[in-house]
């Protein structure tokens, strides 16, 4: 084996750096501990406030009323080894989830049709802006009647919360498509087909995705009260918009705030579910 | 043989353009603008044609005739001896033979560069699949972009773009090549180097360009002919013949007839740009 020489003159090889992992990043950014600074100084105050409470009798306004922290994670160490917490989620997941998919499966296609044919618009764009205003809440009462389980006109309200805002989110990025993509592809030689499927359903995809994330919020918010006024079905699995409803019930205010933070981490899992598909199905604006 | 088929055979080389009167009034809500008036013009085939002219005068209305975005009023437009509008179809059938090149460019951002060279292959069906996109690529790395032939265009710079959606157009193989100012926004630096990669894929390609601009300097440099027109309405003012022996580089810009010709050129814009601004004025009064 002959000696190796290094050669100075050349210029050294790149050095390569490992990619660091999405957590790796996160955690490494002075962003991230400043976040976590800020969860921490709420909850010492929380608990403070809470201390003042029980201590010296003063009532801080609105913290004073509230159970201090350390009783609502003791509250909720002791929920989450029942199964029925669980359950909760399963049944609002279900019902957000069956009413958001439904609404997408109908509100894109829906949209499409409205953006690309005017004729299809003139007749269904009136009756749709008419029914739009009205919030889903509105359509409890009659919803319990049309249909004929609970379980199916919770889905159905909020079916409706997602879908006007996805179909006007569709309407509107298909129709502000830049003029001269479609003129770009058409003097290409372009058919109708193409078109469609390779011009103007990529470029909504972006609406699509803000319709998306924005209708996931509606639904949580729309299956929660929906939950709450129609008993939310059966005992067992009422979800925890009636977790919440029937810790109220029961009085118990430190189980009222372990429902509303199971919303809110539910809440969360649902965007940043969105968010990852978005991001896998527009690969083009990771650049951005 | 029909008789709006003008005399076959009489010209041989491709993309030969011949506007013929070609009148366009507008009529929004009733009142007639008339943005083009009885506007004729040869452009022989190969022949790289610059057009230049005060804002709003017209010149993208004879663009968008000739691909056929817009119809027309009254006269025709030939393209090697088939008409493409006229009397009797005053909008031209969009095809792969004229292709445009927009102001602010027209990549489809949901497509890497070599998705969208590929684009217009694929959905005429001229080769398999495979074939087009290898021909894509192939294609970009002739024209210096081999490095980025699967980035999307929001990840490179507006010059590797718009170098991108010119070997997007002549991997169609036109006849003719449609600009509109379509290096407007770009700095001076980043525009000469355009010009000489357009010269460049120009010189192997030969297509006929008709090329709007409002940069003088760009109109004889790029140009065999420089049509300045009219406000509007628009008509042909003046040509220009750049008599300026090819290849032209950088070196060309300093050269006295290269002054000389930019002067008579200005002087005919300007006097348009003069009387495009004091219509303006009336209007505004």
């Amino acid at each position: 084996m002959s000696a190796v020489t290094i050669d100075q003159t050349q210029t050294p090889p790149s050095r390569t750096f490992r990619r660091r992992s999405k957590f790796e990043r996160a955690i490494s950014s002075l962003g991230f501990w400043r976040g976590l600074a800020g969860i921490l100084v709420f909850l010492v105050l929380w608990e403070a406030a809470a201390y003042l409470k029980t201590a010296a009798d003063f009532t801080v306004p609105f913290f004073g009323k509230l159970p201090a922290p350390t009783l609502v994670a003791a509250a909720a160490l002791e929920v989450v080894v029942q199964p029925g917490y669980w359950w909760s989620w399963v049944e609002s997941f279900k019902r957000v989830l069956g009413g958001f998919i439904i609404a997408m499966i109908l509100g894109i296609p829906f949209g499409l049709a409205l953006a690309v044919n005017k004729y299809f618009r003139d007749v269904f764009f009136p009756p749709f802006e008419i029914l739009r205003p009205i919030p889903p809440l509105a359509w409890v009462p009659a919803s319990l009647i049309f249909w004929p389980t609970n379980e199916m006109s919770i889905i159905f309200v909020t079916f409706l919360g997602a879908f006007f805002t996805i179909v006007i989110n569709v309407l509107g990025g298909a129709r502000t498509i830049d003029v001269r993509y479609l003129r770009a592809a058409q003097s290409m030689g372009a058919t109708q087909w193409h078109l469609f499927s390779r011009i103007i359903l990529p470029g909504t995809l972006p609406s699509i995705f803000t319709g998306a994330a924005v209708g996931m919020g509606i639904t949580w918010n729309v299956v929660l009260a929906a939950e709450m006024v129609s008993g939310g079905g059966s005992q067992a699995g009422g979800g925890l918009g009636f977790f919440i409803w029937s810790s109220y019930m029961g009085g118990s205010m430190e189980h009222i705030i372990v429902g509303m933070i199971s919303i809110g981490i539910a809440g969360y899992l649902s965007s940043a579910l969105i968010r990852w598909l978005g991001e896998r199905a527009m690969p083009w604006q990771r650049a951005f | 043989m029909r008789p709006d088929v003008f005399s076959p055979g009489a010209v041989a080389a491709k993309g030969a353009i011949s506007i013929r009167n070609v009148t366009k009034i507008y009529d929004p809500d009733g009142a007639q603008v008339m943005a083009v008036d009885n506007c004729s013009m040869d452009i022989a085939p190969g022949e790289v044609c610059m057009i230049v002219g005060p804002s709003g005068c017209g010149k993208t209305t004879l663009l968008n005739a000739i691909a056929g975005f817009h119809s027309i009023t009254e006269g025709e437009i030939i393209l090697d001896g088939v008409q493409l509008c006229g009397p009797r179809q005053p909008l031209a059938t969009q095809s792969a033979d004229r292709i445009v090149v927009f102001q602010n460019g027209a990549l489809f951002p949901w497509k890497t560069l070599a998705e969208n060279v590929a684009y217009g292959p694929m959905v005429q069906r001229r080769w398999p699949k495979a074939e087009c996109m290898e021909r894509a690529r192939t294609a970009l790395k002739e024209a210096g972009l081999g490095a980025v032939v699967d980035k999307y265009p929001g990840e490179v710079s507006s010059g590797m773009a718009r170098r991108a959606e010119i070997v997007r157009a002549l991997i169609n193989d036109p006849k003719v090549l449609l600009l509109d100012e379509p290096y407007r926004a770009m700095d001076a630096l980043t525009k000469q180097i355009m010009h000489e990669a357009l010269l460049e894929m120009y010189d192997r390609t030969k297509v006929t360009i008709y090329f709007i601009t409002h940069d003088l300097e760009e109109a004889i440099f790029l140009g065999d002919k420089v049509y300045v027109m009219t406000t509007r309405p628009c008509r042909v003012k003046k040509v220009i013949d750049v008599n300026l022996p090819r290849p032209r580089d950088y070196t060309t810009l300093t050269t006295e007839a290269f002054r000389l010709l930019v002067k008579e050129a200005d002087e005919a814009v300007h006097e348009e740009a003069l009387k495009a601004f004091k219509a303006g004025e009336r209007e505004m009064a």
